[in-house]
């Protein structure tokens, strides 16, 4: 039991990274980002090229992977996303153009990759020795990759709260209209935490990669699950984000462990259908009025 | 009825009896591409019936889809055939309103989130369900022919046109288009949203839920990884989206280039069918909105300035 506790919060911990990517992106940007995965997945076959190819640790491609993602996803969001923020007449339409074009990036991403690295399964072996925790033992890397990816959350959840950067990205993310009345530049604060969610997640898939076997078209299932946790913790509500995402780690390693692991999805819907039925403002949300 | 609306009638019924006429001429290779143009005509016209006028994109058609063959392959030894495509049928009507009474008193997006993982949802649990049961893959040897099923499917396309025309003529329909241009309008004019939105929602997963019992016998063996492929979902909205959600016709006006498209893109470069899909989503969003319709519309409504 404990022994699924605590694999469980490793887990979750890596799964809040990637959602809090996406919550950048969708909270902030409004731009409901289903290529999420793929940059998932992207960061990840990043890290196994250099670990293969040079021995370089996954840690250290962290430094490449993340200004790379961030580069690439603002680039995304300035020529292609920006135009359909303009042209829509309403949060709906933008909704619909952001789904349409974001699973179309999906789609030509997962081509891309597939055709540069095939279609097969890959994984590499760092850090597999065992450590020893409270009697139990976990595989390095799971925990490593815990430390890290709690390390990045706390530095932005820090930067959000304490910094004029951070300040005005909540701004926007409260209310886009009121916040260009106080001098903010919308366009360049979206495209940036549209540039940073993905930098995120980018980073969540490099460290995931180090546990995980990734293949080019499973970024759809991570879409998934951190859209499930964005929900769940509430849109725009890192904390939320958090407390959502480890009690989804905790919930799919017990499905797993203990029913079946090829479950894992449904452990996730049970908790999505429990959100949607009594909460679905998410778990620290108000009730709209 | 008006003089107009006989002569569309009269219009659709002389296209689907052309079409069914198609087995005589050929039973081999065009057959079978026929016969994949009208299950995806099917699919997308049931798709666009209700996310036309709703703009609640719908990824679920994969569920459904598999639902129905399921109901085939467990079905097919003990039922009399024709009874399966009207189980699935109602057991897709369940489904879906399952999925709707969650989903849609809600925003468009959970809707979009939850239909997304619905057929993978599915596909778990009834392999894990097959696992403790000890049963792997289904035979499904009938003596159904490709021929049979294309008829079944040209049948079934009347049915949904058919229905189609009328719901767009009835309270529900006009209900329906309100809710798609202001949801919040459609509510103070005492429209059921939730209610309206959930009945259309059943008659699309009803429609594809029974194109699966249909062609269950085309695919000859059925496992869980194949019938709940969630690609299908995808291919439907795109075809949907290219030819158009705004006409009755539309979905057809995208199936036929889409499909010949993919069967050669799918012959030639395997591997490439998801760079044509994503591509052809960014062409929907950035050159074609409306899809095939809404340039028809455009090129007919100059035309009509010019006329002037």
């Amino acid at each position: 039991m404990f022994f699924i506790l605590i694999t469980g919060l490793l887990l979750g911990g890596t799964y809040a990274l990637i959602a809090m990517g996406l919550n950048l992106q969708y909270g902030v940007a409004r731009i409901m980002n289903l290529a999420n995965g793929e940059m998932l997945v992207a960061g990840g076959f990043a890290a196994f090229w250099v670990y293969t190819a040079g021995q370089v640790s996954p840690i250290a491609a962290l430094l490449v992977v993340a200004p790379v993602a961030f580069g690439v996803n603002w680039l995304i969001y300035t020529l292609m996303l920006r135009p359909l923020v303009r042209r829509a007449k309403s949060r709906g339409a933008l909704e619909v153009d952001s789904i349409l074009a974001t699973f179309g990036l999906s789609f030509v991403f997962v081509g891309v990759m597939s055709w540069l690295f095939g279609g097969g399964y890959f994984n590499y072996s760092y850090l597999a020795q065992r450590v020893d925790i409270f009697g139990s033992s976990y595989g390095q890397n799971r925990v490593v990759a815990f430390s890290i990816a709690s390390l990045i959350a706390a530095g932005l959840w820090i930067w959000l709260s304490y910094t004029r950067a951070g300040l005005r990205m909540r701004a926007v993310a409260v209310d886009p209209d009121s916040a260009r009345l106080v001098g903010i530049d919308v366009p360049a604060v979206s495209a940036l935490a549209f540039g940073l969610g993905a930098a995120v997640t980018a980073s969540g898939g490099a460290l995931i990669s180090m546990f995980f076997t990734l293949d080019a078209s499973v970024g759809i299932l991570f879409t998934m699950k951190a859209l499930i946790i964005v929900i769940m913790g509430g849109v725009g509500d890192i904390r939320g984000t958090i407390v959502a995402a480890l009690i989804l780690g905790i919930a799919e390693t017990f499905v797993a462990r203990v029913i079946d692991p090829g479950l894992t999805l449904a452990a996730a819907y049970v908790l999505f259908l429990g959100v949607l039925l009594f909460r679905p403002q998410g778990l620290f949300g108000k009730k709209p009025t | 009825m008006s003089a107009t609306d006989v002569r569309n009638l009269g219009l659709a019924a002389l296209a689907l009896g052309i079409a069914a006429l198609l087995p005589l001429y050929d039973t081999g290779y065009i057959l079978s591409i026929a016969t994949t143009m009208a299950m995806f005509t099917v699919l997308a016209t049931s798709w666009a019936l209700f996310s036309g006028p709703t703009h609640y994109i719908s990824l679920a058609t994969a569920a459904f889809f598999g639902l129905g063959t399921f109901v085939t392959g467990l079905g097919f030894q003990t039922l009399p055939f024709w009874t399966l495509p009207l189980i699935a049928a109602g057991l897709g009507a369940i489904l879906a309103a399952l999925v709707g009474m969650v989903t849609l008193r809600l925003s468009g997006v959970y809707f979009v989130i939850f239909t997304l993982g619905l057929a993978e949802l599915v596909r778990q649990i009834v392999t894990w369900v097959q696992n403790r049961t000890g049963q792997r893959g289904m035979y499904v040897l009938t003596s159904i022919t490709e021929r049979d099923i294309y008829w079944q499917l040209i049948g079934l396309a009347a049915v949904v046109f058919l229905a189609g025309w009328l719901i767009a003529r009835s309270r529900l329909g006009f209900a329906l288009r309100i809710i798609g241009n202001d949801e919040t309008v459609a509510k103070h004019a005492g429209i059921n949203t939730a209610l309206a939105k959930v009945l259309l929602f059943m008659v699309s997963g009803a429609v594809a839920a029974c194109v699966g019992a249909m062609l269950a016998p085309r695919y000859i063996y059925i496992e869980p990884s194949t019938a709940f492929a969630p690609l299908l979902s995808f291919q439907v909205v795109i075809m949907a989206l290219l030819g158009g959600t705004g006409r009755l016709w539309g979905p057809l006006a995208g199936v036929i280039p889409f499909t010949l498209l993919w069967e050669f893109i799918s012959r030639n470069a395997p591997n490439q069918t998801l760079l044509l899909l994503g591509l052809a989503f960014l062409l929907i969003v950035y050159v074609l909105p409306g899809g095939f319709v809404g340039l028809y519309e455009r090129v007919q409504r100059r035309y009509r300035m010019e006329g002037r």
